[in-house]
This record gives structure tokens, sequence and C-alpha cells, in this order.
């Protein structure tokens, strides 16, 4: 008999689980057959810092959030209207989320007195009567997946192991997904043992089976492949974007990509992703600490390289000195701040916007360094690019901030076409700039007059022989030089250098549909789906409403002071206390709201429509 | 990178007797001191043993025959590391105890180049003693001169870590407290591959150990002791001191037996699992200690790093350690060829579609 399929524009599904239960992975599998299938998608991850807290804590529940749809869609979505929890802890922690008539789906093998008993349940609530507001669909995920994979010698741990298999089967029946690739993904991760491959894909198609013959589910859903633009589209998250924009930018500079970096979370996925494309002539150097890692980048970049380092925002504390080294220098060198909550360890595997200050201003002296953020996942690819374009063409350290929520956070990305990528070409100097003939000489200091950026000769080429170092140097010549007039003048055309970037990157653009916004929303970095979400809740509900998201955060562009000065009122959501809102506020005597929560996730599109709506109110 | 060495030029190739520079160009004339002499007036306090080696390396270089710009130094701070202004090649004045860190990076990526680090007790065993092991154990093709005057010169005479205990500073009025790094040691149990000390004043000696430390393929680590006139005057003056100096100095030559003395009068023997010093009149020859800076096993190193103490009873000088083990540049080149071998030549586009994809039409 087949079941009736319905129709839905789109779906939020979250799986929870324990640290053990291979949530994480079962929401990737979905992501990518939903991906495979066309549809539009956001993915939020969320999982503890912990390998493997208690089985069964509270700490201990991971969870995978995605939202698919058939439209283009900007975030991974408030509420789930499915909760797939494997086991009471999981319930516990996430059922608040859960709207009423949503559907819950549930391994009741795991609803044991001792289970329930350890996250405090008094009462079993599959029979309490406090799920009756939901659809609820307990089910023997444990047993069943046991029960299928009889024919295979394992032990009936290594069975149970494979019940995340089982529910994603069953979620797969559930939304009409295609199974090809998980298939061919089991097969090629347990290569080298393929009785588990086989018993992964047995329990995989034992639960997509269940959904077909249980009479628990009447129906199935389908969501249509969203009508997104032409291209050839795959999925891809923040870190792994990042990296393959840090290798194109070394394709297209001609210089050889070094790392220096040291692991820490959520950044190490960017060392680990680059360390396997040692073809395209990168080297990663697993450093001692933070600092060796910017060190050995920033040596790299005096030979010539282009120099990046990557980490979250601890690291970038101890960086920091080696960076203002960089920009006595004024060589160029990419430092990735892929940010978590702080202060100190704070939280490590949550999200945060916190370290916009300390990339501004945590340096000794006045140190500027052009700080630019990306949006989105897929944005993680061009922001690289642009980084080292301001890097290279400025000769200058440059910020690129991402945060975990980007990082770990997947999406469909459409893939540039490589002749529309910029070119880097870098010029190295290779003859003296100063004096003529027999006279002439190379004077390190002696900057571009348009773009301020000195020369760059490396080590090899002859004749231009020079040292430089962390001391003030003489405008020109290079030489130490400990003059006050120079110094300040010094000072002064580091700024005037970074400042001028302004007028090198393109203007802020202002999402205005009807043009009769009085209000704007400002944003940056990884807000700008939950923004562009509560935008359209609020247009929706016919108000107006203006949208203007910064990728360049140092300098701004050069028309931020006008588009501020276009609206009655300027409200500034942040995963802050309001660091933007400081900068606007400090830079262009703009009286701007702040909106600042710091939960270690992202915004909820409603909260946020809340919050303008009733700015818009206020008059 | 771009190709900025001359054609004519070929490097030192593998046979040189200099396996440590066999990637670097060579030279197309003879050089002089002169040419390694930069424009800078040299800052250093009168009298600062800094100056002797200085010349010494400015001296020494014409004999390497490498192309002047593709020699590096590179320091962190102190008075040491305003060395590279004085040289006239490449150079890099970075921050406290960063040196080995930044030189790794630079060597890593251009092994083209002779790197050179040169740094003091301060910033190689205080601040940047993390980065001095590490640079060691990975085996780095670089070159440190760390200048151990045993004492902070540039901040004005606080004690540093290899002062004796009990110093008397400015920071340490009832004396210091901690007990001092022995940097050699320090090197040895880092499992560095060259291991040497000398003495700023010795201008031969000095000069022969440098010749080593340059030829060999791998981190080499040169500690020289160097007189701070100002504010550690005479540290060294035992081993200085005519009147003393041979009483004292052990010179370590390989392949000898370790003698020292008035006309070779001491020598020395293991007993009881450690080196003693004996009568060389009243010993059996082969008993005495050779001298084998070629040991896999560091262990004879090691103890004859420990043979000294802080007044310089019994001072080695010389290579303590000469061994051959691959260095971390050119293992890291090695997985870039070996990649390109395995996945061919780098397709950007092809990079970008190394997942599942799907199409949109319009």
């Amino acid at each position: 008999m087949t079941k009736e399929v319905k129709q839905l524009d789109r779906v939020i599904i979250r799986f929870a689980g324990d640290s053990g239960d291979g949530m994480q992975l079962t929401g990737d599998r979905f992501t990518s057959e939903t991906a495979a299938f066309g549809n539009d998608l956001s993915t939020l991850p969320d999982f503890p810092a912990e390998i493997r807290a208690p089985a069964g804590t509270l700490a201990g529940v991971s969870g995978f959030q995605l939202h698919f749809a058939d439209y283009d869609i900007l975030t991974p979505g408030d509420r789930p209207d499915v909760l797939v929890a494997m086991n009471p802890a999981a319930l516990k922690a996430n059922l608040a989320d859960l709207p009423e008539n949503g559907d819950l789906i549930l391994d009741k093998d795991e609803f044991t007195k001792r289970n329930l008993a350890k996250v405090g349940y008094t009462s079993n609530p599959l029979e309490d009567g406090s799920l009756d507001n939901y659809k609820v669909h307990a089910i023997g995920l444990t047993s069943l997946t046991v029960e299928a994979l009889k024919e295979f010698e394992l032990s009936r741990k290594e069975a149970e192991r494979a019940k995340n298999m089982f529910a994603l089967g069953l979620m797969s029946w559930l939304f009409n997904r295609p199974t090809e690739s998980t298939e061919r993904f089991l097969n090629t991760k347990f290569r080298a043992r393929p009785e588990i491959a086989g018993a992964n894909i047995a329990a995989f198609k034992a639960g997509f089976n269940y959904g077909e013959t249980t009479e628990s589910f009447s129906v199935s859903y389908e969501v249509k492949p969203a009508k997104l633009t032409p291209g050839t589209y795959r999925n891809v998250s923040g870190n792994v974007a990042l990296a393959y924009g840090l290798v194109a930018a070394s394709r297209l500079s001609g210089l050889p990509l070094f790392l220096g970096a040291y692991p820490i979370t959520p950044a190490s996925d960017i060392l680990h992703e680059l360390s396997k494309h040692k073809a395209f002539g990168v080297r990663t150097f697993q450093a001692e600490d933070e600092i060796a890692g910017v060190g050995a980048a920033l040596g790299a970049a005096f030979g010539g390289a282009l120099g990046v380092t990557t980490s979250s925002g601890p690291g970038i504390s101890l960086k920091m000195e080696t960076i203002g080294l960089a920009v006595s220098l004024e060589l160029p060198l990419i430092i990735c701040d892929i940010q978590r909550g702080g202060p100190s360890t704070g939280l490590p595997t949550k999200t945060e916007q916190s370290d916009l200050l300390q990339v501004m201003f945590g340096r000794n002296g006045e140190a500027p360094v052009p700080v630019i953020a990306a949006s989105s996942p897929a944005d993680c690819f061009h922001a690289a690019i642009e980084a080292a374009r301001i890097a290279l063409k400025y000769r200058t350290p440059v910020f690129l901030l991402s945060d975990g929520y980007l990082a770990n956070g997947a999406e469909p990305w459409r893939l540039p076409e490589l002749e529309s990528l910029p070119d880097l070409t870098v010029e190295f100097t290779t003859a003296p700039n100063k004096g003529e003939g027999d006279e002439a000489v190379f004077w390190p200091y002696l900057r571009d007059p348009e773009t301020l950026a000195r020369p760059w000769a490396i080590p090899g080429t002859p004749g231009l022989e020079h040292r430089i170092g962390g001391l003030e140097k003489a405008d020109g010549s290079g030489d130490i030089s400990y003059d006050p007039t120079n110094h300040d003048f010094m000072v002064r055309t580091r700024q005037a250098k970074v400042d001028g970037i302004a007028r090198d990157i393109p203007l802020l653009e202002v999402d205005d549909p009807d043009g009769g916004a009085r209000v704007l929303v400002l944003g940056w970095g990884s807000t700008y789906g939950p923004i562009g979400a509560a935008c359209r809740r609020v247009r929706n509900s016919g108000h107006s409403i203006a949208q203007a998201h910064l990728r360049h955060l140092n300098p701004f562009p050069a028309n931020t002071e006008d588009v501020l000065n276009s609206y009655d009122k300027v409200v500034i959501p942040e995963m802050n206390l309001g660091q933007l809102a400081l900068l606007i506020r400090g830079r262009f005597l703009v009286d701007a709201i702040a909106y600042n929560r710091v939960r270690g996730l992202p915004f909820k599109a409603e909260e946020l429509a809340g919050v303008l709506t009733d700015v818009i109110n206020s008059g | 990178m771009a190709d900025t060495n001359g054609s004519s030029n070929e490097p030192n190739g593998s046979g040189s007797s200099f396996p440590g520079l066999a990637l670097v160009p060579r030279a197309d004339a003879e050089q002089t001191r002169k040419e390694f002499t930069s424009d800078q007036e040299v800052r250093w306090c009168p009298g600062c043993g800094d100056y002797a080696i200085l010349a010494a390396v400015q001296g020494f270089l014409p004999e390497l025959g490498l192309r002047r710009e593709n020699i590096v130094f590179v320091s962190g701070i102190g008075c040491s590391s305003r060395f590279p202004y004085y040289m006239n090649t490449y150079g890099l004045h970075s921050i406290h105890g960063r040196a080995p860190a930044i030189a790794t990076g630079l060597a890593s990526a251009r092994p083209d180049l002779s790197v050179w680090v040169v740094t003091g007790d301060g910033d190689a065993l205080s601040i940047g003693g993390n980065h001095l092991i590490h640079v060691l154990r990975r085996n780095v093709n670089v070159t440190i001169l760390l200048f151990n005057n045993r004492i902070y010169g540039l901040t004005k005479g606080q004690y540093s870590p290899t002062s004796e205990v009990g110093k008397i500073t400015k920071s340490t009025p009832m004396g210091s407290l901690d007990h001092p790094f022995n940097p050699i040691s320090l090197a040895l149990g880092a499992e560095s591959t060259f291991v040497a000390r000398t003495i700023d004043s010795d201008r031969q000696h000095l000069t022969s150990v440098l010749r080593a430390a340059a030829a060999h393929k791998g981190a080499s680590l040169v500690e020289i002791y160097q007189n701070c006139n100002i504010f550690n005057d005479g540290a060294f003056d035992v081993l200085k001191s005519p009147d003393t100096r041979d009483e004292v100095l052990l010179r370590l030559e390989h392949g000898e037996p370790i003698v020292f003395g008035t006309d070779g009068a001491k020598g020395l023997q293991w007993k009881d699992g450690r080196l003693e010093v004996v009568d060389t009149a009243t010993t059996l020859v082969e008993q005495l200690v050779v001298h084998d800076a070629h040991a896999d096993d560091p262990s004879l190193a090691f103890a004859l790093s420990r043979l000294d103490n802080l007044e310089f009873s019994h001072t080695p000088i010389g290579i303590f350690r000469d061994v051959d083990r691959s260095t971390y540049d050119e293992k890291m080149t090695q997985q870039v060829e070996d990649a390109v071998t395995a996945q061919g030549e780098p397709d950007l586009a092809a990079l970008l579609r190394s997942a599942d994809t799907w199409t949109v039409s319009g």
C-alpha cells in the first residue's frame, strides 16, 4: 500500500541525542541527502565541548538542526517541526523548542527508570500525559535496530550503535530523501570494515522500511527542490569554504600558501582541510603554540608566501604581539578568527561575535588592521579571497572574522566561475627604488603614493638586502628612527593606509524593497541570515524595514555615514554586548539602538522580528 | 615563489662540504668582509663582546661563498638581537623570544635560504624557551647563535635564566632564587642535532664552530659566552685569562681523547656511570674518553655538558654533538612533492567540486 505524500514548502528537523549517539553524523547525512535533492537548506550543529560527557546526562546532549525548503532560506530555523530525541535527556533539553502539535520521534527503549531518573523525570513522559500536545511516535529504535542486525556477527553494543542510521533511514522515508549518497558514504567510511558498513546500511534501510510499513506514520512529506539561481551547487560548511578560499587566493596570487596554526575549537577544521591540499603547494605547520603559528606565517610572508594563521578568540589574544609586528613590518598576513563564546575558555563549541573590539584594538600602540567578516558559510570562500586581496595589495595584516555558527553550519553553495574571481597577482620589487645609477638603493618604506603600500622585496633578490623590524622606522629608508616628528608621521601614515582602503571596497548596500523604511537594521558577520529572515517577517506583516550588512568593519565603506543618516533609527543586533554599536556611535555619532544576546546560539528570526517591529511601532 | 635565483648560480649541491647549505645559491665571485657590513652605525656599548662576534661572522661569511641575498638573519629582542641591522644581508628584527618561530616559517617556506637566528639568554631561554626547544626537536634548517652573557643588558641589569643562584641585581637585591638553565644540556634534551659552545674573545675557535654550525644540515645551536662589560663584566674571565684558561677549558675535538690542563695533564674517564677528571700520567690511554660528536646516543654529549659548574671548574668548548637527521623543511617539501605525484597537478575547479554537486538550470 502506498501512503499519502503531502507537499510542504519548508521543514525544520532537529536530531538530538547523547554525544556518543552520532547525531552530528546523522545530521550531516540528512543534510547531504537534502542538498543532493536540491532543496535550499541551512544547518545548526549544537554540541557540547566535552567529547563524551557522561552518557544520558543533559550536559552530554548533542543536537543538529536542519531547515530545508523549496525556496531560498536564510537561517536554520527557530523551532523544529520534527524533533528526534534519542533518549530522555535529549527530550528534556529540547522539548521546550517544539511547538504544539509538532512531531516527536522518541526511542522508547531508552526511557528506562534509570535514564529518566538521571535527568530528573519523576514519571515517564511517554505515559504521564505530559506529551499529549505533540504527535508522539514512540518507537523502539534500539531494539528494532538490534533485531534488524541479528544476521550480522556483531555484539549487542555494536549493533545498538547503528540506531542513528535506523533513525536516519526513518527520517529519509518520512521526507522522501534520496538514499544513494548515504549508502555510498557508509561504504567509503567503513571501507576497512565491510561488516560495519553492511550493518549500518542494513539499519538505514530497516529504518526506511519501517516508515513505509508502520502505522505510526500515515503520511510522508515532500519538499520540492528550491528554485535557486541557476548553476552548479554543493553543500559546504564555513570552515571548508574558508579553506577553499585560501587555496583559491594562493592560486590567484601565484603565491604558495603557508598556514601556521595551533589546534583550537572551532578553527581546527581549517587546518585539517588545508593539510589535505598539499598538491596545491600548501604548507601547513602545526606549531608548538598560537604564537609560533602566527610567527611562522609571518616569517613565511617575509619570504614571499601567502602567510595565514587560523585560530579562535583565546588564540588571537596570544598572537596579538606578532600581529603588531606585522603592522610595523607592513607585510601581508591573514589572521582568521573563528569566534566562540568568551571570555577566557568560555564556550568553545558555541558561537559569539565578541572579538570585534579585540581585533580592532587589542594591540599596543596605534596598530590599525583591516577587518573583514563573512556573513554565511559559503560567503567564507569569498571573504577569504577579499582578505587576501587587501593583505597583498596594501601589505598589511588583515583579520578575517567567522564564528562557530558559520564554521560548522552548512548551506548550498553555488560554485563560482573561476574566471569571475579577482586577479591577485603580486609584483615583488626587484630593483632599487631610490636614487639613480650606481647610487641607486632600495628603500623598504618608500611607499606607493596611491595605496601607501610599501615595496615587498623578498630574500633572494640581489641588491635589495634590507633589514626591518618592530622598532620605529624612518619614513622611506626604513632605518631605525626615534625622531618625534617621524614617529608621528609614521603612525598617521599607517592609519591613513588602512583608512584609504575605504576607496577600494564596495559601498554599503541597503535592502529596502519599498523604499519607505524609516528604520535601518545594521548587522555584520553571521547575523546576516537571522536579520534577513526577521526583515522578511516584518515586511510580510506590512511594515517597512531597511537592512544593511557590513562585510568590511575596518575601514567602514565610504558611504556608511550617509546610509546611517538616511534613517530615523538604526538598530544593531549583535551576539555581544554592543561592539559594533560602540564603533558606530563613536565614529559617526549615531545613537544606534543595540540589541544584544550572548547565549552561544544564533538569533531566532521570530525574536528579531519582534524587536524590529517594536522599534518601528515606537514611532 | 618568484624565480629570483640567477641561472648562473647553482646551489651548493648535496656533495658540498656544507650539507646545510646545499640548496642555497652560490655567489659569482669572491666576497669580502666589507660586503657583509651594512651602512648602519653599530650601537652596542663600547667594549661589548657582541662586537667580536659581529666581526667574526662578517669575516667568516665570505668563506661560505653564498649569495648574500640568500642569507637572512632573524633576531628577537635584546642587545644581541640588534645584530641583523649590522649585516648587509636580509634581516628581520622581530619580537621577544619569537625568532625561532619566525625563522621556522621562513626556512620551511624557502629552503633556498641560509637562515640564521641571533638570540640571547633571556630571549632564547626565558620568554622564547618554548620556541627554542621546538625548533631544535623539529630540526629546522637554521643556525642559532645564542649570545649568553648571563644577564639582561637591554633592560639594564636584571638576572637572567643563566645567571648563577644568588645573583645580586636590581631586581634581586637579596640574590636571585632560581636555578639556572644549562643551555647545552637543554638543547641536548631537546634532541638538537648540533650543539656547540664557544667564546666571544677566541676568534679562531669561534670561527671554527660557526663553520661547522653552518655546514650542519638542520638546527644548529651555538652557545657563545659573551661578556657584558656594563652589567656583568668579567663573567667569563676564568675562561679568558691566560693564567687560568688552560686549566679549565676542555677543547672538544671529534675522535680525539679529551685532555686538558698544562701539557695535557688531565683527562676524562667514565666512573660509576659519569665522567670524572683524572690525571693522564696515571691513567691508561685507552681508559681516557675519546670525544664522539657523531654518536647517535647523546649520553656522552650530555655528560660533557654536566661536567662544568657555574664557577667554571671544567668547561668544555667546541662541538658536543653533530649528527645527521632529516630536516623539517626538507620533509615538508617532500610531502608537497609526494602530494603532487599522488594527486596530480592542482585543479581548483575540481577541488571546489570535490563533494556531491547538483545543477539548477535556468
